[in-house]
């Protein structure tokens, strides 16, 4: 995984490069419970990766060890080319990678873009003393930048007339837009989408794909997202993984995953007789 | 050259005027647009360079004199020195409406053969792209926003601000000749193609020359006074004919700064943002913004609302007196004078507020002196103790509290706070919306025109305003009326023709220069202002002979803010009936406080609570239709409220939301017959198409109520049946 070279383009013209994360043969356990037996996959540069699977298949806690929050019981994660070694979330967060969450995590309170501004905090240098200097010690212009920064996620997630409303008072569909405009604040390389589009309804889903798309486009951020609607899924992603019961029972382009008699088996049951 | 300047010859173009401003006003803001949440401004200086640079960068891609240029797109400075860019080149710009679905476009991009088309976003170019194959004539795309757009394929497509830098690096090479063009532009040549919004059939060209617009723009500027520090927001739609007259015409004129809100969802807050002294609105967005008030004010607590309710009482009946501000005919300035005297009223305000609360409080101790058993009914039985003022004083006092206390916030809220004109236009304005904007001090006027006139044909002078008249005709048009009661007009800023459509020119147009404005209207006697009754070719009759004027009556029941359109049949009927549009916005709000559930827009409008609400509204406009003898026919027996909101994207309205009657009728045909035919209920599908074209379709049982009609001897609803 270390070759960045293998690259190629997708049929609407986006480059996919090489191998940037690959998981090796994670397994992991909570006490007795098994949440994850046994998994490897990889994620490439630039590609929009999907992970799916029925309810308690695993998938999200997936994602928090792609995120550096579960520590895998057994197994390797392999970040661009180097052994990741066991490190604090945070840590994680500024070797770039950002999330959004399955249930909202945004500060209520806040205003749009203070949520959207703690989405910086990892790039920002100047400590508690320099931001009481102000504009002695340069924080006021470190700020501005940022500022700046965050401007033009919400130019492009088209959330200006919400910029100065508290967060508390927005409709469903923006909080989930908001959310995902505070990761993008963070620029990470590999962003992480825990159901983006649950509980949406048509209108925000086909906005909310859209937004995807044009940030893997624009940005070419590698996104990683997990997902029940099979028609979104089939639609965005490049590659799937499919999971049931902690196992990996699917790997490969939508079409590929969508005929497998496996998948099949796990989405829609087996008869027993 | 200086002098000529002056004394306003030579100033025969729009490019000549942008030449003329960065002479005199060079550093003072010419454009401003907020973006990345910080207003960005450039100087007429700037404007000039950029315009320009984007000028040569058009010759660079084989701009010819004569081509027509096509603009897509929002209100953004871009757009707007894209005009004056293709002007400089010979070539004549023509706006489109950007919300108009690729079948439109396709229509107007072929008939005026436009050769360039500039797009403000990947959504316009896509549309563009849709059409590109089947429309010959387009030969190269040029967008603003960039979001998006890499992928496609540029041999025939760039970024403005590429083409800008490619005229800047050819400087030399197109100096000489964009010189020689812009010296070529003169009074007759053409300014700008406008597509009217056709209320019926397709679209027609109108072309406006120079004359037409600078005449105009000259005219009305020297009719309100209006110099180079007024602030306009530029936000109704670019393709729209007062928008040009506005943000470029009287802009050029007069050199005052055009602000782009930042996108269309953000207009209110850039609008309280900028502040303009100078404001355009359809009288829709006066509605909304009083609907909006209205409901928030419910949600207040009792003292405001207590305050807001007794202050606009009083503003009703005094604030035309006290309120209007001094009609300044000069640039307005924070002078030092202005600054203490606004400082004195606001004082004012507060210490006659204070005043009232102590000399109440003094006159509350001496009445429980005297009547300490029933004090509250002997202190309300007296007037006030210190009687020392006349009553125009103390008018004059309460309403600077008022100024204070609710006017003041109230104007800062909508961003009205520093208007001296403002106009609305387009459809007739309900008298309790009109007078609400003027009773807070706001010098709301209407005006009348259209396309073929560069808009002005009558506007109302300051201290002659009033809500049913249109005012008396703009300086330089002459107006007549004709023997069926049509208005014609004839005007510096008539129209020069339909563009490749010498029949309809011909038929609008007569040799004299007069044209029919397709309205019905009279003089008033004693005060010779324009009143307009409807549209000309709409009035008709009823079954019996009686006067039919549906727009009248669809304008009474618009009044009411739970009422969003209504559309009235009867002509060659025995009795009329109408559709009704709820505003979602007020009858939403209504069914929160009153405990109605509903899950959709649908269900809402079918709610018989809902109806029972209408029912009332309309028996109140038969009320008050049945006043006039002459129109008492036009009375509704039978309504239905419409399960969907009349929308342009499927053809019902125009694109300045004016309704299409005949599409209407056609469309649902089926529920007009039910109306007529005595069912109380109907199932109808209707198709509706959404915003990125697609087709789907609403399946709904509506009900059909019966209203009550007054002072109708001839037929009643129960004898009909």
């Amino acid at each position: 995984m270390n070759d960045m070279t293998d690259g190629y383009m997708t049929a609407d013209g986006r480059k996919i490069g090489g191998v940037v994360m690959e998981l090796k043969n994670i397994t992991l356990k909570f006490g007795g419970v098994t949440a994850i037996s046994d998994i490897s996959f990889d994620i490439r540069e630039g590609e929009i990766r999907a992970i799916i699977g029925p309810n308690g298949a695993g998938k999200s806690s997936m994602l928090n060890v792609i995120s550096g929050f579960y520590i895998p019981t057994e197994g390797e994660v392999w970040y661009r080319g180097a052994r990741r070694p066991q490190m604090r979330p945070y840590k994680v967060a500024q070797m770039g990678i950002a999330r959004t969450f399955q249930n909202i995590a945004l500060f209520d309170g806040m205003s749009v873009l203070d949520n959207i501004m703690t989405g910086r905090l990892t790039k920002m240098k100047k400590g508690l003393f320099a931001q009481a200097g102000w504009w002695f010690t340069g924080a006021a212009k470190e700020e501005d930048e940022h500022r700046a920064k965050v401007e033009k996620i919400i130019d492009f997630l088209e959330i200006q007339n919400i910029r100065k409303t508290p967060v508390g008072r927005l409709p469903y569909g923006l909080k989930k837009r908001v959310e995902l405009a505070r990761a993008l604040a963070a620029e990470p390389s590999i962003l992480l989408l825990d159901e983006p589009m649950a509980g949406m309804n048509v209108e925000e889903k086909e906005d909310m794909c859209r937004f995807i798309l044009d940030v893997n486009d624009e940005f070419g951020t590698t996104t990683v997202l997990i997902e029940h609607d099979m028609g979104v899924v089939m639609d965005l992603s490049d590659r799937v993984v499919v999971m049931d019961y902690g196992r990996k029972i699917g790997d490969g382009p939508p079409d590929e995953v969508r005929n497998n008699q496996d998948v099949i088996d796990a989405y829609l049951g087996v008869a027993h007789d | 050259m200086a002098d000529a300047i002056a004394a306003g010859k030579d100033l025969q173009s729009i490019p000549a005027l942008l030449a003329r401003n960065v002479q005199r006003f060079g550093g003072l803001p010419a454009y401003r647009e907020k973006e990345f949440g910080i207003w960005q401004s450039w100087t007429w200086a700037e404007a000039n360079e950029e315009i320009r640079a984007m000028a040569m960068g058009f010759l660079s891609v084989g701009v010819e004199r004569g081509d027509h240029i096509a603009i897509i797109g929002r209100n953004r400075p871009r757009h707007y020195w894209a005009m004056v860019a293709a002007q400089m080149c010979g070539a004549v710009p023509v706006p489109l409406y950007q919300d108009a679905v690729a079948e439109e476009m396709a229509y107007v991009l072929e008939h005026c053969g436009a050769r360039f088309v500039v797009c403000g976003d990947q959504e316009q170019v896509d549309k563009v792209v849709e059409i590109e194959d089947r429309i010959q004539s387009i030969q190269h795309v040029l967008y603003t926003d960039r979001r998006g757009m890499r992928k496609y394929d540029h041999s025939r497509m760039n970024a403005l601000e590429d083409i800008q830098a490619e005229g800047r690096a050819g400087h030399y090479r197109f100096e000489a000749e964009i010189e020689a063009r812009i010296a070529e532009l003169d009074y007759d040549s053409t300014c700008v193609m406008l597509y009217t919004s056709g209320t019926t059939g397709k679209p027609k060209g109108v072309v406006l020359s120079n004359r037409n617009i600078i005449e105009t723009a000259k005219n009305s500027a020297e009719f309100d006074h209006l110099a180079q520090g007024e602030e306009v927001l530029a936000y109704l739609p670019m393709a729209w004919v007062g928008d040009f007259i506005f943000s470029v015409g009287q802009a050029m004129w007069s050199g005052f700064t055009v602000n782009c809100p930042e996108s269309a969802a953000t207009m209110m807050t850039d609008l309280r943002e900028i502040g303009p002294t100078y404001f355009f609105a359809p009288p829709r967005v006066f509605e909304g913004q009083l609907t909006q008030v209205m409901i928030r004010m419910e949600d207040a607590g009792d003292l405001k609302h207590g305050l807001f309710k007794y202050f606009m009482d009083f503003a009703k009946t005094k604030g035309e007196t006290y309120g209007m501000p001094k009609l300044r005919t000069k640039r307005s300035k924070p002078t030092l004078r202005r600054r203490v005297r606004w400082a004195y009223r606001f004082m004012m305000g507060i210490g006659f507020a204070i005043e009232t609360l102590v000399e109440n409080a003094i006159r509350l101790a001496l009445v429980k002196l005297r009547h300490p058993i029933h004090t509250r009914e002997h202190f309300k039985a007296r007037g006030p103790l210190l009687n020392i003022y006349p009553q125009p004083l103390r008018d004059y006092f309460t309403y600077r509290t008022g100024e204070v206390l609710v006017y003041g916030p109230l104007k800062n809220t909508l961003g009205l706070s520093r208007i001296r004109v403002a106009y609305t236009a387009g459809e007739a304005i309900g008298p309790e919306i009109f007078d609400f904007y003027r009773s807070l001090g706001i010098n709301l006027k209407q005006l009348y025109g259209q396309t073929e006139a560069s808009v002005f044909i009558t506007q109302q002078p300051d201290g002659e305003v009033r809500s049913d008249t249109v005012g008396v005709p703009s300086p330089g048009v002459e107006l007549k009326i004709g023997d069926n009661g049509e208005v014609y007009y004839r005007s510096p800023g008539t129209f020069v023709e339909y563009y490749n459509n010498p029949d309809s020119t011909a038929s609008t147009k007569d040799p004299e220069g007069w044209v029919a404005t397709g309205d019905a209207g009279f003089f008033e006697e004693g005060s010779g202002h324009l009143r307009i009754i409807d549209r000309a070719k709409d009035v008709g009759k009823l079954a019996d002979g009686r006067l039919f004027a549906p727009k009248y009556v669809e304008n009474k029941l618009k009044f009411y803010p739970n009422i969003l359109e209504a559309v009235v049949f009867g002509a060659n009927k025995d009795r009329c009936t109408a559709f009704i549009n709820i505003d979602l916005n007020a009858v939403g709000n209504w069914a929160e406080r009153n405990n109605i559930a509903y899950a959709s827009y649908q269900e809402l409008a079918g709610h018989p609570r809902v109806y029972d609400m209408i029912r009332k509204h309309v028996e109140e406009v038969n009320e008050s239709v049945a006043q006039d003898p002459m129109l008492s026919g036009c009375q509704i027996h039978r309504f239905l409220i419409l399960h969907k909101e009349l929308d342009a994207d499927d053809g019902e309205m125009t694109r300045t939301r004016k309704v299409r009657r005949n599409i209407v009728a056609e469309k649902f045909a089926d529920l007009i017959e039910a109306l007529y035919d005595g069912r109380d209920s109907i199932y109808t599908e209707t198709e509706v198409t959404y915003e990125d074209g697609r087709k789907g379709s609403i399946k709904a049982t509506l009900s059909i109520a019966d209203a009550r009609v007054f002072g109708e001897t001839t037929k009643t609803p129960e004898a009909a049946e």
